[in-house]
């Protein structure tokens, strides 16, 4: 059971996305490039945060159009795990993996610090590990986290329960009904904008980011059991 | 060869914040009479003479890649360049 953490250029949480998978957690773990053409044997795929491609024309829309990205979007549809946080939530939803956008946070600025969250959904591949309704702290670090969708999509998110993070303090970004993070219909792609990958240990001041890593990998043994 | 002007805007229910914040600037420098800025994109694109079809291409260009069309919309200008 291996894990690949996708590598753009611009990519900067790669290595906590692979610190948190390998040294915390002790999986099998490795840095794919955006130039890759296959994921062939990996159990769950992860997008870092970061600046790929410079942010240029918007967040996430060139890396979009990387090599790698339609293997993303096969093992996506293959109902595999596929995780986004910060600019890998911003390439996931310029793929059209999940629905919306994500514009400039409504102060203007780049907000970088911890928030609380509440766990909205905890049915799903990445939130089992956690308590329904549960309060979590997680940093966030982004400039455009604002999350927009039309009115009818977000019905549909709400009935598919798709909203699976919402911000329970206060809104830093100004998104549409709280929301921090999503995933698809299916459920096995989420995207963030909180980086769970920098809250694993108490020395960081929050290791409440530690149970979606757990949920994944759990998941994963479960259907390589099966 | 073709010149090719893209203008992209943020869609009219989309809040732009930047606009907002431009429209406050100018507010203050003293003309009140401005009671909306939208900031968008413009891109300039040089396209050699070929057989295909250049506003295909250019519609596919946009759609796929110049905005977001989920919260973006765009119009285009194609002149032609000796």
């Amino acid at each position: 059971m291996k894990f690949a953490v996708i590598v753009f250029p611009g990519s900067n949480c790669d290595a906590d996305l692979l610190w948190a998978l390998k040294n915390v957690l002790g999986q099998e773990a490795e840095y794919v490039r955006h130039d890759a053409t296959s994921l062939t044997g990996y159990a769950g795929v992860f997008l870092p945060g970061g600046f790929s491609y410079g942010d240029y024309l918007r967040c996430g829309a060139i890396a979009r159009f990387s090599k790698i990205m339609p293997e993303v979007i096969r093992f996506a549809k293959e109902g595999k795990p596929v995780f986004g946080t910060c600019n890998g939530f911003q390439i996931l939803i310029e793929a059209g993996l999940l629905p919306g956008a994500l514009i400039r946070n409504d102060s203007l600025k780049f907000i970088c610090k911890s928030v609380k969250l509440r766990v909205q959904n905890n049915q799903t591949v990445f939130t089992r590990e956690y308590l329904e309704q549960e309060e979590i702290l997680l940093p966030i670090a982004h400039g455009e986290g604002n999350y927009k969708c039309d009115a009818q999509t977000l019905v549909k998110l709400k009935e598919n329960h798709q909203i699976v993070f919402t911000y329970s303090d206060e809104n830093p970004n100004g998104s549409i009904e709280q929301i921090a993070g999503i995933t698809n219909k299916r459920g096995n792609v989420l995207g963030m904008m909180p980086h769970p990958e920098r809250a694993m240990e108490q020395l960081l001041g929050s290791d409440d980011g530690l149970r979606l890593f757990q949920s994944v990998i759990n998941h994963t043994r479960k259907k390589a059991k099966q | 060869m073709y010149l090719v002007k893209v203008y992209v805007m943020y869609k009219d229910s989309i809040l732009d914040p930047q606009g907002e914040a431009v429209k406050g600037a100018i507010h203050r420098l003293g003309y009140l009479a401005v009671e909306e800025v939208r900031i968008g994109k413009y891109f300039e694109m040089k396209l050699s003479k070929s057989d295909a079809d250049i506003e295909k291409q250019v519609n596919e260009i946009c759609d796929k890649l110049l905005a977001n069309v989920n919260m973006e919309s765009y119009r285009y200008e194609i002149v032609e360049e000796k």
